[in-house]
């Protein structure tokens, strides 16, 4: 195996087995800064040794014992001789006396709960959402500073920082390094799972010409849901989560054309849906139902993503079904834009004039007077209904409020078309 | 990027011998490793190719041919798709199939690895346009 070569398999490893390693170490030194150096320190060791001696059988054994014994000496030398470090050394000492598979069974029945930690740490609402989305990345992703900064368009420099500045508030508010319980748990769960949807969006937004490693973000995050789902198989919205990401990322090919121009979600060819994700987005989405309880916005979304999946054709959607669901989601997370989707569905379902009328009781209700959507769509409800006038006022209102060229052209477009009939 | 890694068949898979206890213990737990890695997209084990069969093709002739088939070192007995960040995370994963579980696979196997096209993979045609359209190759 040449030089070059072998640097690619061990990076390969790394990736596999970096999680793991550093939320093992984590376990034992209680500081992901801490852990993260280790962690470093034994891939430095690999790279110095691995290309004389092959790569281990078992990678990622080798690593943690590499790291283990530098925790050992880190400890010793750092003096903290009270008794509660020195009880751990001995526990070091007395487990790397162990036979290499007795270790490896150890590390096993930690395996969930170390990874769980690790994300939840990382994930921490005392961190900004920008910072929880690089440590996840960096922690759980493995991925470099450098990766992450051309992801979210940012310099290096930057995102080193963040990542330096959120492991030094873990340690300076005395994050305790625990897998939250009871009440904690679905409010920390509900940030990891936002931490995710961050990171997919991110990759989804990217467009043609964007550096490659964007819409590898897409990626990242649906292997990032994979991983949660495993280790929380009894939480529905993270089921939600991961069914929604694969229903989205089975779009990617349809959403543009040859000019990097979006299409909209009914206007696209079907045929360019990605099958396996949609297949794999629907059992999600039948795993997260089946758990039962009240479903929460991730499955609600899911649901709706699924109505459209299910359709091979748009004219086969079952919109009553969409209406029903978005109508959920309007009672648990109420907003501008998808209240809007509401009036959209049931103008699909039952016809114009009742998507008309949810929008004039949003309008009386106050939620939609400055959404620079809700003119256009009350304007497409109005055309449909043949009353051109009206349609044609609230092209151009709608108009005057995008701050998008393209969008503006379009709508005033659509005024024209109203006044030519 | 997405990898198939294929396991080759041997004269034990093709004569529908069931894997042993340990095999199938060992296998069980590679597919969760990559279950819990994120990376496994989809797995199936194929039946002998006794029940399978080959169509050939020359010019408008059809011609079908019942398995099984000879060439057992070219046979596939079994597939998994993963996504990876890249061939060399592949290759490390398909370093991983546990073929020394027992001496059956321990004395000769192999998995033989092809990344997927996405369809940036190709350049420009009108036949590249009439795939796009059949949906072939579309990217994840």
């Amino acid at each position: 195996m040449g030089a070059a070569e072998t640097h690619q398999a061990i990076d390969a490893v790394w990736r596999i087995e970096s999680p793991r390693l550093i939320a093992g170490l984590a376990r034992i030194v209680r500081d992901v800064g801490v852990a993260e150096d280790l962690a470093h320190d034994a891939l430095v060791a690999a790279l110095e040794q691995w290309p004389e001696s092959g790569i281990p059988r078992n990678p990622g054994a080798w690593l943690m014992a590499v790291a283990k014994h530098r925790a050992i000496d880190g400890l010793r030398r750092t003096k903290l001789l009270d008794r509660k470090h020195e009880e751990l050394g001995y526990d070091l000492e007395t487990r790397r006396a162990e036979t290499a598979s007795g270790l490896d069974e150890a590390l096993d029945d930690d395996l969930g709960d170390d990874l769980l930690r690790l994300i939840f740490t990382a994930c921490h609402p005392v961190l900004s959402s920008e910072a929880r989305v690089a440590l996840t990345l960096r922690l759980l992703g493995g991925l470099t500073t450098d990766e992450i900064a051309r992801a979210f368009l940012v310099p290096e420099p930057t995102i080193a920082q963040r990542i330096v500045r959120a492991k030094r508030t873990l340690a300076e508010k005395q994050v305790p390094y625990v897998v939250p319980r009871g009440a904690e748990r679905s409010a920390r769960l509900a940030s990891v799972i936002e931490v995710i949807y961050l990171i997919f969006n991110e990759g989804y937004s990217a467009t043609a010409g964007d550096d490659w490693m964007r819409p590898t973000l897409c990626e990242e995050a649906l292997r990032l849901g994979r991983v949660l789902a495993e280790l929380e198989p009894q939480a529905p919205e993270v089921h939600g989560l991961v069914a929604l990401m694969e229903i989205q990322a089975s779009r990617l090919r349809a959403r543009s054309g040859p000019a990097g121009e979006p299409i909209l979600l009914l206007d696209q060819n079907r045929a360019l849906w990605d099958r396996l994700l949609i297949r794999r987005g629907l059992a999600s989405l039948d795993r997260a139902e089946r758990l039962g309880g009240s479903k929460g916005t991730y499955v609600l979304q899911a649901a709706i993503a699924a109505c459209h999946a299910r359709a091979n054709v748009a004219t086969e959607t079952d919109w009553q079904r969409i209406a029903r669901l978005y109508a959920e989601l309007v009672r648990i997370a109420p907003s501008p834009v998808v209240e809007l989707n509401l009036a959209v569905a049931e103008s699909m379902a039952y016809g114009p004039q009742k998507g008309l009328d949810r929008v004039d009781k949003l309008m009386a209700e106050g939620s939609l007077k400055s959404y620079h959507l809700f003119p256009s769509v009350r304007g497409d409800f109005l055309m449909k209904l043949g009353r051109f006038e009206e349609a044609r006022r609230e092209f151009e209102s709608a108009a005057a409020l995008t701050r998008n060229a393209r969008e503006r052209a379009l709508l005033l477009e659509r005024a024209r078309a109203c006044s030519a009939t | 990027m997405r990898f198939m890694m294929m396991i080759k068949a041997n004269k034990d898979t093709e004569a529908g011998v069931m894997p042993s206890e340990r095999v199938l213990a060992a296998m069980g737990k590679y597919n969760e490793e990559l279950l819990k890695a994120g990376v496994l997209l989809d797995a199936s084990g194929l039946q002998a190719s006794s029940k399978g069969a080959r169509v050939k093709f020359s010019g408008s002739k059809r011609t079908l041919i019942d398995g099984p088939f000879a060439e057992t070192k070219e046979l596939i007995a079994g597939f998994w798709i993963i996504q990876v960040k890249s061939k060399a995370e592949a290759i490390e994963w398909a370093k991983r199939v546990p073929f020394d579980a027992d001496d059956q696979y321990g004395a000769e196997g192999e998995i033989e690895l092809r990344q997927l096209f996405e369809m940036e993979d190709f350049g420009p045609s009108d036949a590249v346009d009439q795939m796009r359209e059949l949906g072939i190759g579309e990217k994840k």
